[in-house]
């Protein structure tokens, strides 16, 4: 997917993935770019998160992966927990699927928006406070500074995901990783998360897998799409070409089963 | 009895608040007026949400208690028993003008409900009464029995707080490895061991035949009590500088301690295991790990803050088992606290003496109740904020 100017910031080749003798993943080959968004579509179960969470090194205890996940030429999957525990959060981070439950019920929105900031920036508290305004301005949060004080339980589903986006972007990440971001949202405020993550990808440069199983969602806002069936991409490419013409059965399955586009 | 005890609590806030709601029927305007006031006061309080809890529950709380003193009063005067026969001798209970002269002297001659109000008047002066055993003011004994409990209790608390909180938690970062298998089968020894037995062995072991622990008691022979402070005699001791006593208490205090400890810890062991268990499947728990922080910051910020709420519950609970009296573990180690007193007291059917331990050991719970609440509300902001 490199073409021309735009260097690969995430490469993903040949990722396999072992899981209680059961093969997850059986040779994932994706490529994100600066300023672009990568959208991984797929039924449950056909590993889209798994890639995902194998990008931060959160699989589950007992997982086996081969293959390669290099960022910005660094093999993810050679380091120790440590060096991987240096770029999580902060070199790559991930936006979780439902807002009401990755964020703890029991930390205020500051502490879980600085917590991080000062560990991998060693920022003070008061800097990391200041920055955590600014992210919750990003996000568009009304009254960050008050915000900050709250509890999750106080803010809309909608909110609660800005936030959880506010979260990641923290550390000014190179790569995130959105995991069905807007799932749990209601249609009304999905779209207003979906237009947030575009203009921060095109602002900041931010590289973007979009893991969704919403066709329309993808349709909206990625810049290249790749469908995901049983651990193997089937089908990849700028979303023009793989929604209009699609050339895998699978891809076109999937586009059939659109309410509205049952047409095409 | 109850009659003549529900309009002085009619008086309180929710009685005349029922009244002048019916009586305000009439007119609509009136209802207007008096509720009017009200939202505004909540707006006020809503804004120091831990001191509007804190009040909620302190009330709660005191009219708790005084449904406790009556349940103590009712429960005491259904046992069947007399005590004139219980506490007068052979000789004594033949005669009906020494027996009719105790009746009035402890005012067992007048009819239940008086006696009640009278009860709860001189509770309000801190008079519990005078026990027909120790002729002296049940007040006086307690002020002795507590103390003595409450030291030990209080020393079994904190150890298995610690080492069952750590036990649970170093179970559950390595379930189902070797480690856990061994805390899970300490656990469930220590729920399950009889306590009066494991006093006895320890008893035995540790006095009897390795000469480790001093005999029973709270202090060495020969030894006097430290200047009263607390009542506690580590505390005591510790405050009035005299240590060879200091020594001697944490000496005397060690095994019961360390006996009561192990029910304690095996239980909060387990529970501490399965919410850390639970809480470790978060998914907040995972976008920590995401975030970059580091193992321990992820264990004791994000999931040891979640996972206390369950164990303080279990905690508070058992605290308030050990608090009311450990009657066998007290007996056999000869401990002069609440359940050896209560023991005491309801063989010879002391009655002032059991309905003063009664009151005890439902203060206690409320009291621990009270704590465990006021904890939620300053772990989890979702129960002070609405």
């Amino acid at each position: 997917m490199t073409d021309g100017d735009t260097v690969d910031v995430l490469r993903i080749s040949g990722l396999t993935l072992d899981l209680g003798g059961a093969r997850i993943l059986g040779g994932v080959d994706l490529a994100l770019q600066p300023g672009r968004i990568h959208g991984l579509a797929g039924e449950s179960g056909s590993g889209k998160t798994m890639t995902g969470l194998a990008t931060l090194g959160l699989l589950p205890p007992g997982a086996r992966t081969g293959g390669r996940i290099e960022l910005e030429g660094t093999d993810l999957l050679t380091l120790t927990p440590r060096q991987l525990a240096v770029l999580r959060g902060r070199s790559v981070s991930m936006v979780f699927q439902d807002p009401s439950t990755s964020l703890h019920p029991m930390l205020s929105i500051g502490h879980q928006l600085t917590d991080h900031l000062r560990h991998h920036l060693k920022l003070n508290r008061k800097a990391a406070k200041e920055r955590a305004v600014d992210l919750l301005t990003q996000v568009r949060i009304p009254n960050p500074r008050e915000a900050l004080g709250r509890y999750p339980h106080q803010f809309s589903g909608g909110m609660r995901q800005r936030i959880a986006i506010a979260i990641a972007l923290a550390c000014e990440p190179k790569v995130l990783i959105a995991d069905e971001p807007t799932t749990a949202l209601d249609v009304t405020v999905q779209a207003g998360v979906l237009r947030l993550l575009r203009g921060l990808c095109d602002d900041l440069g931010l590289a973007v897998l979009l893991v969704t199983h919403d066709l329309g969602v993808m349709s909206a806002i990625a810049d290249e799409v790749s469908v995901m069936r049983h651990g193997l991409v089937v089908e990849t490419g700028p979303r023009g070409r793989v929604l209009t013409e699609p050339q895998h059965e699978y891809t076109r399955q999937l586009l059939d089963a659109l309410p509205g586009r049952s047409t095409v | 009895m109850s009659p003549r005890w529900a309009p002085s609590k009619g008086t309180g806030g929710k009685g005349a608040g029922v009244e002048g709601g019916e009586g305000a029927g009439s007119g609509d305007g009136d209802r207007l007026v008096t509720a009017r006031p009200l939202p505004g006061r909540r707006r006020l309080l809503a804004r120091h949400p831990l001191a509007r809890f804190l009040l909620r529950r302190t009330a709660t709380a005191i009219l708790l208690a005084l449904g406790v003193t009556l349940v103590t009063f009712v429960l005491t005067n259904l046992v069947p028993g007399d005590p004139a026969a219980a506490n007068l001798g052979q000789r004594a209970i033949g005669d009906p003008a020494i027996v009719a002269q105790f009746r009035h002297h402890y005012g067992l001659d007048k009819p239940l409900p008086v006696q009640y109000v009278t009860y709860l008047g001189n509770l309000l002066h801190g008079d519990l009464g005078e026990s027909q055993q120790s002729h002296q003011s049940v007040l006086t004994d307690l002020s002795t029995a507590v103390p003595a409990t409450l030291e030990l209790a209080g020393a079994a608390i904190v150890v298995s707080l610690i080492v069952g909180v750590a036990f649970g938690v170093v179970a559950a970062l390595h379930r189902d490895r070797l480690t856990d298998q061994l805390l899970r089968v300490i656990s469930l020894l220590g729920v399950s061991v009889p306590t009066f037995w494991l006093a006895l062995l320890a008893f035995y072991i540790f006095f009897y035949r390795l000469g480790w622990a001093p005999g029973s008691g709270r202090l060495d022979p020969g030894m006097t009590a430290p200047p009263h402070v607390t009542g506690l005699y580590t505390v005591d001791a510790a405050l009035a500088g005299q240590w060879p006593v200091f020594w001697s208490a944490v000496g005397h205090l060690a095994l019961p301690a360390l006996v009561l400890t192990a029910y304690t810890v095996g239980l909060l062991t387990r529970f501490t295991r399965s919410a850390v268990l639970e809480v470790l499947n978060q998914d907040y728990v995972r976008a920590a790990r995401a975030k970059g922080l580091p193992a321990r910051t992820v264990l004791f910020q994000y999931v040891l803050r979640a996972a206390l709420v369950p164990v303080i519950t279990v905690a508070g609970l058992a605290f308030g088992a050990l608090l009311s009296g450990t009657v066998l573990v007290e007996s056999i180690f000869a401990w002069p606290g609440l359940g050896a007193y209560a023991y005491r007291s309801a063989t010879t059917l002391d009655l002032p003496a059991v309905m003063g331990v009664g009151l005890v050991v439902g203060l206690v719970y409320l009291t621990v109740n009270l704590a465990v609440d006021v904890l939620y509300g300053v772990i989890d902001p979702r129960v002070r904020v609405q």
